[in-house]
């Protein structure tokens, strides 16, 4: 149960960084108003960003997870939540162990 | 506002991530057992999800950890993969008249994507409350920290997470939250956009550029809609 230095710098390091970009967010708009299309871009932030993360996953890591996002897309728009995500995890487990 | 409705506001939070703690746990497993094979003890690893409590870097990282860790290569990781987080809290800021200014950074500490997106959702139907936001966080933290803590101590004990497909939860639980955005054509020319930068920049850039380049390929596609927009109502 030790802690290495050179991990606690690292770790403290990826903390401040992240905190960085926390709190970043809400000094900016202190600074910039946000009218008219502005305030539509804004609006448009929370889909632009979770899509960029899962981009490279649903499109260009595999048929199997290419497939699973699909279920998982389709599933959101009428089932819960958690079943989608668990229908999607299933499905990804199912197509790999078919060799996809 | 009286001590019930705090309580009703932080009870309501929590029902609101309950699923999405549910989700998370397998998340935090994964990420414990990934830890324990680079080498990372069960107190670093738990350390790591207390302080930096944001999955994506934490996963970056350690595809990228070495002995002895390089400070500076996975602070810069970090910075890059949450740098989407300054549009998010820039988002969300907009819409908490309802804290105090400490407060406001406070809660800011805590931006995870899944506690943002559910704060997003309230505050289209509702005004956004500290008590209410807190109701998120406070269960979804523990709920990182400690699966987290597990997966580190359990570690090969859980089998490989590929073939259980549990590594996919995490994209898993981000599809769901994009598809509780759709608002119609434009937010698909968004999608499109952030999806088609990312997949580029993820295949000639090397690296985690594709998060900053996505999230910016999407917001200026939705400036360009909004300003024909603009146009049009305004000849």
């Amino acid at each position: 149960m030790t802690v290495d230095l050179a991990t606690l710098v690292a770790i403290l390091a990826m903390a401040a960084a992240t905190v960085l970009t926390r709190l970043s967010g809400l000094v900016l708009i202190r600074h910039v108003s946000l009218e008219g299309s502005r305030r539509k871009a804004i609006e448009s932030i929370p889909p632009a960003v979770l899509m960029a993360v899962v981009a490279p996953t649903a499109f260009a890591t595999g048929i199997a997870e290419t497939l699973a996002c699909a279920v998982t897309a389709f599933a959101a728009l009428r089932l819960p939540m958690l079943v989608s995500v668990a229908l999607g995890v299933a499905c990804v487990a199912i197509l790999r162990a078919l060799g996809l | 506002m009286s001590n019930t409705t705090k309580l009703q506001d932080f009870l309501g939070g929590m029902r609101a991530i309950s699923p999405l703690i549910a989700a998370v746990i397998p998340i935090g497993l994964v990420f414990g057992a990934v830890a324990a094979t680079k080498g990372l003890s069960p107190v670093e690893t738990g350390l790591m999800s207390a302080l930096v409590f944001a999955g994506g870097s934490q996963f970056v990282a350690m595809d990228i950890w070495s002995h002895p860790a390089s400070w500076t290569g996975v602070g810069f990781a970090a910075l890059l993969v949450n740098i989407r987080h300054v549009l998010m809290s820039a988002s969300l800021g907009t819409k908490m008249s309802g804290f105090t200014p400490p407060t406001r950074y406070l809660s800011m500490l805590f931006l995870a994507d899944e506690i943002w997106a559910m704060a997003e959702f309230r505050a289209k139907v509702a005004r956004l409350t500290p008590a209410w936001f807190a109701g998120l966080v406070a269960p979804f933290y523990l709920a990182w920290v400690f699966s987290g803590l597990a997966g580190a101590a359990l570690g090969a004990f859980l089998g490989d997470p590929v073939v259980l497909g549990l590594d996919f939860t995490f994209p898993a639980v981000f599809i769901v939250l994009v598809m509780g955005f759709w608002k119609g054509p434009e937010t698909g020319a968004v999608l499109l956009a952030s999806g088609a930068a990312a997949v580029a920049t993820q295949h000639f850039v090397p690296g985690v550029w594709y998060i900053a380049a996505g999230a910016g390929a999407g917001l200026a596609a939705a400036m360009l809609t909004g300003k024909s927009q603009d146009a049009e109502v305004t000849p």
